[in-house]
């Protein structure tokens, strides 16, 4: 290949099949980091088990006796809401590890490969959701030993989907923290800012209607309320067009802004 | 624009602020196809952020730069496949063995899977890491992961090389692997730009120069050429007895080797200084000091430090200033 060119021309396009290959590459490097660091799936493993625990055993009593159903009742309430928690909770992930890579140098050589700027958010998106989705298994066995009845499969799967859609989302709120933030500990100070009170003001927990009316305008229009009433709907049953459409417009706007936002960062870090 | 010349390399009037800083301030740089350009100079002269901008990882604020007949900024991705970058941190997964490193980088340059297994094997043998390469680079010593970084920077076949300041904080032993590395390198054709804040390191693997300071080039040219211009070493013999310096540096004065510029004596530890400017000159002092009999405990020549290349070349010191003295070079002779 000779060098010299006369005018410079317009630059290549980098095809789809080599995008997906270059996303296939940074998946298994993302992969491997796990096999080669068993103690990073931790949190997913033991974050389901603990939280279905305290709130089953600690809550449930109390606010099954308020819902009506005792500590039963609260089971088929809470687990629904807990595939919402996990999914945002888990989510972090992918801002702290992307971080940690821009710290680490290795991000200056994917930036100096001529390979799309996407296909290292992607992978890193793409590995987060395995990640949740094993997550979401472990969760889902510890329900039924609590006593959690899956009543139809089709709606289990329609809200683990969901769950995934929207998490995906919120990531590249994630990533874009990651790239902006100077470390690891700060996106992950600034993630735990946004999604405790994201999380607690929600319907996850508890029925809202208790709450102050300002408070409710909150949990109302808070993502992870709808997101959770959503899987509670397709899962145990119950109205499901609403917060299904709501949590979609969320995910499909929140993905609108931040996906580009969190590229162009990346393109243009010093 | 029409390129008649065949530089790899060619950057006319590269600026680059960050707020009031200057990192560059109308930089011209040419590298001639297969040669190595050194680009030589102080802490925050600028010299990374000339590499980022080649290397399309940061784009310049104006100014004009093309590589391997690529424009960075029109052109960054056919860029991006000719050229093999190199940090001053090694820019590798520690995470990741050696060899999935490699591999990765072989996939993300297009290679089909079986080319980017060769490839991967390839290079850790060529790079001595076939024993490590399962091992997580986490594991590595710094030379190791030091060449590690060259081998995944060799993957793609590059036509241009950015090493910027590729030795900086190796011991001597782990500097001279690494060097013998790039060398081997440049005799398969690659073209380098490398930064570095050491004369010896420009000394042993460039044939051209450019010094920066503050963001602008304030001198160019062959090594040899600066060299002659920065004087060349410095010869520092101590004999055992402090006082026998001073007469010896009168003798040598009376002698009256061709082009030898003086002598001058270092009284609080006896030793006597002689600026050397060929191998030439080295020899008849050598020659000198020894017929004369005196007990020597030691003779040593230095390269100049980067502090004094810049005062003789611009007349002030280096603006960052900081502790690149070149001295590993030091040649005890015990006598």
């Amino acid at each position: 290949m000779s060098a010299a060119t006369t005018t410079p021309a317009a630059d290549v396009r980098i095809p789809l099949r080599a995008h997906l290959r270059h996303t296939g590459a940074l998946v298994r490097r993302n992969l491997l980091w796990i096999r080669q660091d068993p103690e990073s799936m931790f949190d997913a493993l033991l974050m389901p088990v603990v939280f279905t625990l305290l709130f089953v055993y600690v809550f449930g009593g109390s606010i099954g006796q308020a819902l009506g159903g005792g500590q039963d009742g609260y089971v088929q309430y809470v687990i629904p809401g807990m595939i919402a928690m996990m999914s945002m909770t888990l989510s972090q992930g992918v801002g702290t590890g992307f971080s940690q890579d821009f710290n680490s140098g290795v991000m200056d050589r994917f930036r100096s490969l001529p390979i799309g700027r996407g296909s290292v958010l992607f992978a890193k998106i793409s590995v987060e959701l395995v990640r949740m989705l094993f997550a979401t298994a472990v969760l889902m066995i510890v329900a039924v030993l609590v006593g959690f009845h899956i009543t139809h499969w089709g709606g289990l799967f329609a809200a683990v989907a969901l769950s995934a859609v929207f998490a995906s989302s919120i990531m590249w709120v994630f990533l874009t923290l990651g790239v902006v933030l100077k470390n690891a500990q700060s996106v992950q100070a600034m993630g735990f800012l946004v999604l405790f009170p994201l999380q607690f003001g929600s319907s996850i927990f508890a029925p809202t209607n208790s709450m102050p009316g300002w408070l409710q305008n909150f949990t109302d229009y808070n993502p992870l309320s709808t997101l959770a009433d959503a899987a509670r709907g397709l899962m145990v049953g119950g109205p499901v067009a609403h917060d299904l459409w709501v949590t979609l417009a969320w995910s499909v706007g929140i993905t609108a802004i931040a996906a580009p936002y969190a590229i162009h960062k990346f393109r243009t870090k010093n | 624009m029409t390129r008649i010349d065949n530089n790899a390399v060619s950057v006319r009037g590269l600026v680059k602020h960050y707020g009031d800083t200057k990192a560059l301030d109308g930089v011209d740089l040419d590298v001639r196809q297969g040669t190595v350009m050194g680009v030589l100079g102080p802490n925050g002269a600028g010299k990374t952020t000339l590499v980022r901008i080649l290397s399309t990882l940061l784009q310049p604020d104006a100014g004009e730069a093309v590589v391997a007949g690529y424009d960075v900024l029109r052109q960054p991705r056919q860029l991006r496949r000719v050229i093999g970058l190199t940090g001053q941190y090694a820019s590798v997964d520690e995470k990741l063995p050696g060899w999935e490193n490699l591999y990765m980088i072989g996939r993300l340059l297009d290679l089909p899977r079986k080319d980017a297994r060769a490839r991967a094997d390839e290079l850790l043998e060529r790079f001595s890491l076939t024993e490590a390469a399962k091992r997580p680079a986490s594991t590595y010593s710094g030379g190791m992961r030091r060449r590690l970084d060259l081998a995944a920077s060799m993957i793609g076949h590059p036509q241009v090389l950015f090493l910027d300041e590729p030795t900086t904080g190796l011991d001597p032993r782990t500097r001279n692997e690494v060097w013998t590395e790039v060398k081997a390198m440049v005799g398969e054709g690659v073209t380098v730009l490398l930064t570095t804040q050491y004369m010896e390191e420009a000394e042993q693997l460039a044939s051209e120069l450019t010094v920066v300071d503050r963001g602008k080039v304030i001198a160019g040219g062959k090594v040899e050429e600066l060299k002659a211009r920065v004087g060349g070493r410095t010869l520092r013999v101590r004999p055992v007895d402090p006082l026998q310096a001073p007469p010896l540096a009168a003798m040598i004065d009376e002698l009256g080797i061709t082009g030898l510029a003086g002598t001058a004596v270092d009284g609080e530890s006896g030793t006597l200084l002689v600026p050397i400017l060929s191998d030439e000159q080295l020899t008849a002092v050598v020659g000198a000091v020894t017929a004369r009999g005196i007990t020597i405990s030691s003779i040593t020549t230095e390269l100049p430090s980067l502090d004094e290349v810049f005062l003789s070349l611009t007349g002030h010191r280096a603006s960052a200033p900081q502790d690149a003295k070149t001295t590993d070079d030091r040649q005890e002779v015990a006598v």
